[in-house]
């Protein structure tokens, strides 16, 4: 039993599960979230993106509630629940809370260049988790919120987004955007002239004019959303927030995990835990004569020499970043035959992850 | 089909596919390939990421930048095949259209922090436009046999190269307006572009494959070339009556190559499109060394194609 990864899930308020791409993060959030159930606590799982065959395993398929957490039949004393997230919703939802009035949030949310926000602006997805996350904290039907987070090249992208959006309101830009609802188009200053005039060169004016319309629409709650968003990274950065590093046993997938935990580190918030998925079994080493007594032909020695190469690399890999995260839990699930498509594939991953050893070397 | 003429059919080749299924890795095989069989090759990557580089020679911090580099000189049969690689950045193809589009004075300051932003997000799918627009201008210009660009990961392909259409329709004057129309040409062109996906022989990234594939040809209309199917484990045979290990192992195999071929059948049933496929490296990271086996490999099976 990986007792130290059982104690992080029972005790944690909030796990973050944090890598790059095709490494496994979403069935890793859900996992954990489904030994918090089995434990007889109340969670949820954030999915951002998940592979349909996941999405119908967790009844998240075209049945389930648009970003409103559903509840997930599991044979546990606790409860399993998960939801996808949904960006332009979420973001509607925090437009709507700091508008002044309902006409100020439909003269935004019916901005085209606010849908392209909602829909495209690099960091937004991170910050709607983020803000997913603080609601579904301060839920009560939940002791646990699981998230998993878009893929990103730095864990901090996720941290920063919150500022990040923030600060694109804020910009300079956009200050330079909304005096033309207190000077007119034609009377603006030099240095706004400067910016617009380029920009309505090379993307349009019509563009400009739905930018324009759209900072002139949100003149006045750049503060409570400022606030909200410092709301939101304090509880990123709180101390019952913990973060899960999930990886390949690949050496290039290694590598960028130990760049996140690196990134982490300098920020205050060590690694809690760390998970490689997909890692290749080590079968024992045949001893010297000892293939001499299996029946002879074929390719039986060869075959296990490729196995043990490649499960001995993979190892030797792992073992640099668990260097680096100290004495942060561990735990390991082996390369399985399929994917998931249902909750008993789930339930094979929980057994392998809190089955596997835990020491810290 | 001889390589080089499976080569030489279009310009650029877009290599594309979902996290982890090893896009990459196709990118570096595929230019290592066509170095190989005589061609001079540019590889383009649009994050300026670790790893591409290396596997093509360079050292494992390596990374490309935006003036092109020769990693490899004196390939194929007559010593004319070589691989430079560079970035293609969507800030510094932004600067450069700008100061080519006589803003040279502005240029600087557009394309600072937070402005590209406000542009971007007022006219989404303006940075694929600007990465896709510097692309048909290095193959307009010449000095490459062939162009791989390394596309964005995850599900992104299909709105990069939807971008083109898209900004069609928001953006309607303008020398960006022209720049979409021309990218949107050399996609619709398979004489100039096609797309070569790859996945790994599992079901998700399988599903994904033909999911995109379908979303491609669709709503991008761009040619898509043979898909990769990467990672395979070689069949092996075993006697019966193995015993302990080298039991455990052979049943290992026999499971894994057994799933795989399932999958690479299902592919194949659902996509109309030939495959090439790759064989899994027994090691967990991949050398030069390998991806010179891995392209001569990848040769053979673009031999094998009709």
């Amino acid at each position: 039993m990986n007792t130290a990864l059982d104690d992080l899930v029972r005790d944690a308020r909030i796990l973050l599960c944090c890598g790059s791409g095709g490494v496994g993060k979403t069935t890793t959030a859900a996992v954990l979230a489904m030994h918090a159930a089995r434990q007889g606590r109340r969670a949820v799982v954030v999915t951002i993106d998940p592979a349909k065959r996941l999405a119908d395993a967790l009844g998240l398929g075209t049945g389930g509630l648009a970003n409103e957490p559903t509840r997930v039949d599991v044979d546990a004393p606790g409860e399993l629940w998960a939801m996808m997230l949904d960006t332009r919703t979420t973001f509607d939802a925090i437009v709507g809370r700091y508008s002044a009035t309902p006409e100020q949030a439909t003269a935004i949310t019916g901005n085209r260049f606010y849908r392209n926000i909602a829909g495209a602006l690099s960091g937004t997805q991170e910050y709607m988790a983020a803000e997913k996350l603080y609601e579904l904290h301060h839920d009560s039907r939940f002791d646990l919120v699981v998230v998993d987070t878009p893929p990103t090249r730095n864990a901090l992208d996720f941290l920063n987004a919150p500022a990040r959006l923030t600060q694109f309101l804020d910009h300079r830009v956009y200050r330079a955007l909304t005096m033309p609802s207190k000077l007119g188009f034609k009377v603006l200053g030099t240095a706004t002239q400067l910016v617009l005039r380029p920009i309505a060169k090379v993307i349009g004016g019509e563009v400009v004019t739905d930018v324009m319309g759209f900072f002139q629409a949100f003149d006045g709650m750049e503060a409570g959303f400022r606030d909200r968003a410092q709301t939101v990274i304090g509880l990123l950065r709180d101390a019952e927030t913990h973060y899960v590093l999930v990886a390949s046993p690949r050496r290039d997938a290694l590598a960028e995990a130990g760049f996140f935990a690196g990134k982490l580190f300098e920020a205050g918030l060590p690694v809690s835990a760390v998970i490689v998925n997909r890692l290749h079994p080590l079968f024992g080493a045949v001893e010297a004569g000892a293939a001499d007594h299996q029946p002879p032909g074929g390719d039986a020695a060869a075959n296990l020499r490729e196995l043990r190469q490649v499960a001995t690399q993979e190892r030797a890999a792992l073992a640099s970043l668990f260097a680096q995260i100290g004495d942060a839990c561990r735990a390991e699930v082996p390369l399985l035959a399929g994917d998931v498509h249902d909750l008993a594939g789930l339930a094979e991953i929980e057994g392998h992850l809190f089955a596997s050893s835990a020491d810290r070397g | 089909m001889n390589p080089l003429h499976f080569f030489a059919a279009s310009r650029l080749l877009i290599v594309a596919g979902k996290g982890g299924v090893g896009k990459t890795t196709v990118t570096a095989v595929l230019a290592r390939a066509a170095a190989d069989s005589g061609l001079r090759v540019l590889v383009i990557d649009v994050e300026g990421k670790a790893g591409l580089p290396h596997m093509l020679g360079g050292s494992p911090d390596d990374v490309f930048e935006y003036e092109p580099r020769v990693l490899i000189e004196g390939a194929g049969p007559d010593g004319r095949g070589s691989i430079a690689g560079r970035v293609v950045s969507p800030g510094e193809a932004l600067r450069e259209y700008l100061a080519v589009h006589g803003f040279r004075r502005l240029s600087g300051r557009l394309a600072s922090g937070g402005v590209l932003d406000v542009v971007s997000t007022a006219a989404p799918g303006i940075e694929d436009i600007l990465v896709l627009g510097k692309v048909k201008q290095i193959e307009q210009v010449g000095g490459y046999d062939l162009l791989l660009l390394d596309a964005p990961a995850a599900g992104h392909a299909v709105s990069f190269l939807q971008a083109a259409a898209g900004l069609l329709d928001s953006v309607r004057v303008g020398p960006l307006q022209t720049q979409a129309r021309e990218v949107a040409e050399l996609l619709a062109d398979p004489a100039r572009c096609q797309v070569i996906l790859v996945t790994l022989p599992e079901p998700t990234p399988v599903n994904e494959l033909v999911e995109t594939s379908y979303a491609l040809e669709d709503r991008v209309g761009v040619a898509l070339g043979p898909v990769v199917v990467n990672g395979i484990y070689p069949p092996r045979t075993f006697p019966a009556r193995l015993t302990g290990d080298l039991r455990a192992a052979a049943e290992f195999r026999r499971a894994r190559v057994d799933a795989q071929a399932a999958q690479i059948d299902q592919l194949a049933e659902r996509l109309a499109l030939p495959q090439l496929r790759l064989p899994f490296v027994f090691t967990a990271g991949l050398s030069p060394a390998d991806i010179v086996d891995l392209a001569a490999a990848m040769a053979v099976q673009i031999a094998g194609l009709t």
